[in-house]
């Protein structure tokens, strides 16, 4: 029995499309017959406002594109324009910056977790929990730079300012909560036997697939490859201590939600070493206000918890970038949805769009 | 039953509209006042619960779940945010309800009154305490099952006249599902009068009291089997997949607003009170508690089970993530369905032991409970493993962790399920 297809449009103001996004899902019954993707609400035209401005008044957009992991959107251009303008880091900015970076990472996978679930039905309890652990992360964030979302903490060269004497010992005692309240969620979520029924074998990407779209980041891994930029490319301070990689099987949704959860773990045991490893001194080199790189064209990129976060930065010798293009890895991580979605019912498609973790800030820049 | 008590004998707040009747008589009054009197004493008696408790439970909801989520909940009308119901009905009653522009007017108008009514309807054969039930029917069992199932007609007449893709959505969900557990339903009822030989809710109480045993020792499987049916039927996770809020918005009450959506709301919570009054009735002794019914109201006792089993959907609500449509759908008539088939017929042969071998209740009870607590935790297992529950793949994992760059783990799933 076939009739005329329902196109039902999820989004742009939906619950679950996590931000303006749009997914034009053309429905036979229950069963995706197509799904379109319409990006673009939330465009705000970063690219070209950076070229107006000069290289470290830039850093602020950096954390206004993933607005969920502003300091890894930090670290990213800083790495870039440091590479073009030939600029070191002292030791104890690029362990400052792992653990940013890590802690980033624990508060983004946080709420990609919680929201995960919330779209596969919960009712919010397990997102209140993962925003208990974001608060703690991000009264640290406060405490380092004064700022909880838009952090705008590190600079070129360095970061902006040392850490309080109270931050190591907070970040201490986080660390040492973190396990357990991980493996909380672990038995209340991983366990449970309707996620398990609800994400198991939903939205596969395969793995030849998943290098084929140029995904990244936890969805990469996920579906199977071990593919790690802060260990393919170390940063930071990321070849001076251990962590394992997460990797899943079978790329569903199921896969992808371990392996944040799994990564987060490997997160709380980076901090661990930083805070063993983390050698006083200073913490910025000089960089001239008015920053002119030498002519040339740089590209750095990090592990953003989201992906492969890059900044390609081009000079042209003058005091602001002559092109500024940022590698989002929300957006190509959504490119494939569609051929995930395909075939599945409306609330896999919901589920699977959860699973793949954008921030439309970052999308559509 | 035990004769008429004086009118402020409140353990049964049936005397006191007993005593009115009675007077009534005597002044000569015509006996269909009597009869109308006592109808509208019942009426609005019921109203004024249902209301109550609702407007109670709107702010006990809140903030259970609110300390389930670690969080404070609604505190700031009133003392613990007890105002925060009124508050959210003047609200409602204030907001303005707008019709969208496609869809059909009466229809749209008519769905959420009609809702309410068989909610409110299906109130009317509790027995509160001996004498506090509005119509003792005979088909009691028989009157829940077919009242509480019209209301998924207007529910379905309100996905339809909105004239919105969400709303259709959530229509069609709702009936699909009902459909299915509207069968699981009736079959867990239906163990309930097999046993009892009667169908009138106060003789199944009085059956309960009697033989000093709840029938939920006796009947668990069927107590589970409504549990979940019931959980849909009331449209609470894990089974809100008719309004599901992450999938389809808010169903097919997408487009109400206002008051229109507030009866909505009110429908569902008196459908979740009566599912509540059922488990507490039919399974769980209803008025009645080993005795203590002889001191304490009856109707305190019946509405604490009530509460008591309403709790366990929120509590529900507070825990679980949601099914999705066909998986629940799957559960109702592969796993639900014959086990509650297979309910029936034990019930059916227990009762037929009893009466054929004529053994005393105080060794045949006993045995039954026994035999089916242990029947029931083997058949729920044992269906599960064999419908592949516990295959490879539906079993909790954990990722790799690997240290090597380049390598590719992935399998498919089908690959995992073969081996």
């Amino acid at each position: 029995m076939t009739g005329e297809p329902l196109v039902v449009n999820v989004g742009p103001q939906h619950p679950s499309t996590h931000g303006v996004f749009r997914m034009k899902l053309t429905l036979d019954g229950e069963r995706i017959v197509d799904c379109e993707m319409i990006m673009g609400y939330l465009h705000r035209s970063m690219e070209k406002l950076a070229e107006e401005r000069s290289w470290t008044q830039n850093i602020p957009f950096t954390d206004r594109t993933d607005y969920l992991a502003a300091m890894t959107g930090n670290l990213a251009y800083c790495l870039a324009v440091e590479k073009l303008a030939s600029i070191e880091v002292p030791p104890r900015a690029h362990f400052i910056r792992t653990i940013m970076a890590e802690l980033q990472r624990i508060a983004s996978h946080c709420m990609a977790i919680g929201t995960f679930v919330n779209d596969c039905g919960a009712w919010h309890t397990p997102l209140m929990y993962m925003l208990r652990e974001r608060e703690k992360v991000l009264d640290l964030f406060e405490l380092a730079c004064g700022a909880r979302l838009t952090t705008n903490y590190m600079r070129i060269g360095g970061v902006a300012r040392d850490l309080p004497p109270e931050f190591l010992p907070r970040l201490r005692a986080f660390v040492q909560e973190m396990p357990q309240r991980i493996r909380e969620y672990e038995e209340l979520l991983v366990e449970n036997e309707i996620i398990v029924a609800r994400a198991r074998g939903i939205g596969v990407l395969p793995a030849d697939k998943a290098i084929a779209y140029s995904v990244s980041g936890p969805m990469l891994r996920g579906s199977g490859v071990a593919w790690d930029i802060r260990k393919a490319d170390p940063y930071a301070a990321y070849d001076r201590v251990e962590f394992d990689i997460p990797v899943g099987t079978h790329g569903d949704c199921y896969d992808r939600f371990l392996v944040r959860l799994a990564e987060m773990r490997q997160s709380v045991r980076i901090l661990e070493q930083a805070l063993d490893m983390i050698p006083p001194g200073p913490v910025q080199t000089p960089v001239p206000l008015a920053l002119r790189p030498p002519p040339g064209e740089a590209y750095g990129r990090i592990e953003s918890p989201r992906g492969e976060l890059g900044f390609y930065v081009v000079s042209d010798g003058g005091p602001s970038p002559f092109r500024f293009h940022i590698r989002p890895p929300s957006l190509i991580n959504l490119t494939p949805l569609p051929e995930m979605v395909r075939g599945l019912t409306v609330a896999d498609a919901i589920i699977t769009l959860g699973s793949v973790d954008i921030v439309v800030g970052e999308v559509d820049r | 039953m035990r004769p008429l008590a004086p009118w402020w004998d409140i353990r049964d707040l049936g005397n006191a509209v007993g005593a009115l009747l009675e007077w009534l008589a005597d002044v000569g009054a015509p006996s269909w006042l009597t009869y109308v009197v006592s109808s509208l004493v019942g009426m609005l008696a019921l109203l004024g619960w249902a209301l109550g408790s609702q407007l109670f439970f709107i702010w006990a909801e809140r903030r259970l779940i609110a300390r389930m989520q670690v969080r404070l909940g609604p505190n700031r009308a009133g003392p613990f945010g007890l105002l925060q119901p009124i508050a959210d009905a003047l609200k409602v009653l204030a907001k303005e309800m707008v019709t969208p522009r496609g869809a059909d007017r009466i229809l749209f108008w008519l769905a959420p009154i009609a809702v309410v009514v068989p909610a409110i309807t299906v109130l009317a054969v509790f027995p509160f305490g001996e004498r506090m039930v509005l119509a003792d029917l005979n088909v009691g069992v028989l009157y829940l099952a077919a009242i509480s199932s019209t209301a998924i007609f207007f529910v379905f007449v309100a996905g339809w006249s909105s004239s919105n893709k969400y709303s259709l959505l959530g229509a069609m969900r709702s009936v699909a599902m009902l459909i299915s557990y509207e069968v699981v339903q009736v079959l867990a009822l239906l163990s309930v009068p097999i046993f009892v030989g009667s169908m009138r809710l106060g003789d199944i109480v009085a059956w309960q009291r009697d033989y000093n045993a709840w029938l939920v020792f006796l009947q668990p499987l069927a107590l589970l089997g409504f549990i979940i049916a019931s959980a849909v039927e009331v449209n609470r996770t894990p089974t809100d997949i008719a309004e599901a809020e992450s999938e389809i918005v808010a169903g097919y009450h997408t487009e109400y607003g206002g008051i229109r959506w507030g009866m909505f709301q009110l429908a569902e919570y008196i459908a979740g009170f009566a599912v509540a009054a059922v488990m507490a009735t039919l399974w769980l002794g209803g008025w009645t508690l080993w005795g203590l019914e002889e001191w304490v109201p009856g109707w305190v006792i019946f509405l604490a089970k009530v509460y008591g089993a309403f709790f366990l959907f929120i509590w529900l609500r507070g825990t679980l993530p949601r099914l999705r449509i066909d998986q629940l759908m799957g559960f109702a008539w592969k796993f639900l369905l014959p086990l509650m088939l297979l309910n029936t017929l034990l019930a059916g042969l227990e009762v037929l032991v009893w009466r054929e071998t004529g053994a005393p209740a105080a060794v045949v009870l006993p045995a039954f409970a026994l035999g089916n607590l242990a029947l029931t935790g083997g058949l729920v297992v044992g269906w599960a493993v064999l419908l592949g529950q516990l295959r490879p793949e539906r079993r909790p994992a954990r990722p790799l962790l690997v240290r090597e760059l380049g390598a590719i783990y992935y399998r498919p799933l089908e690959e995992a399920r073969e081996a």
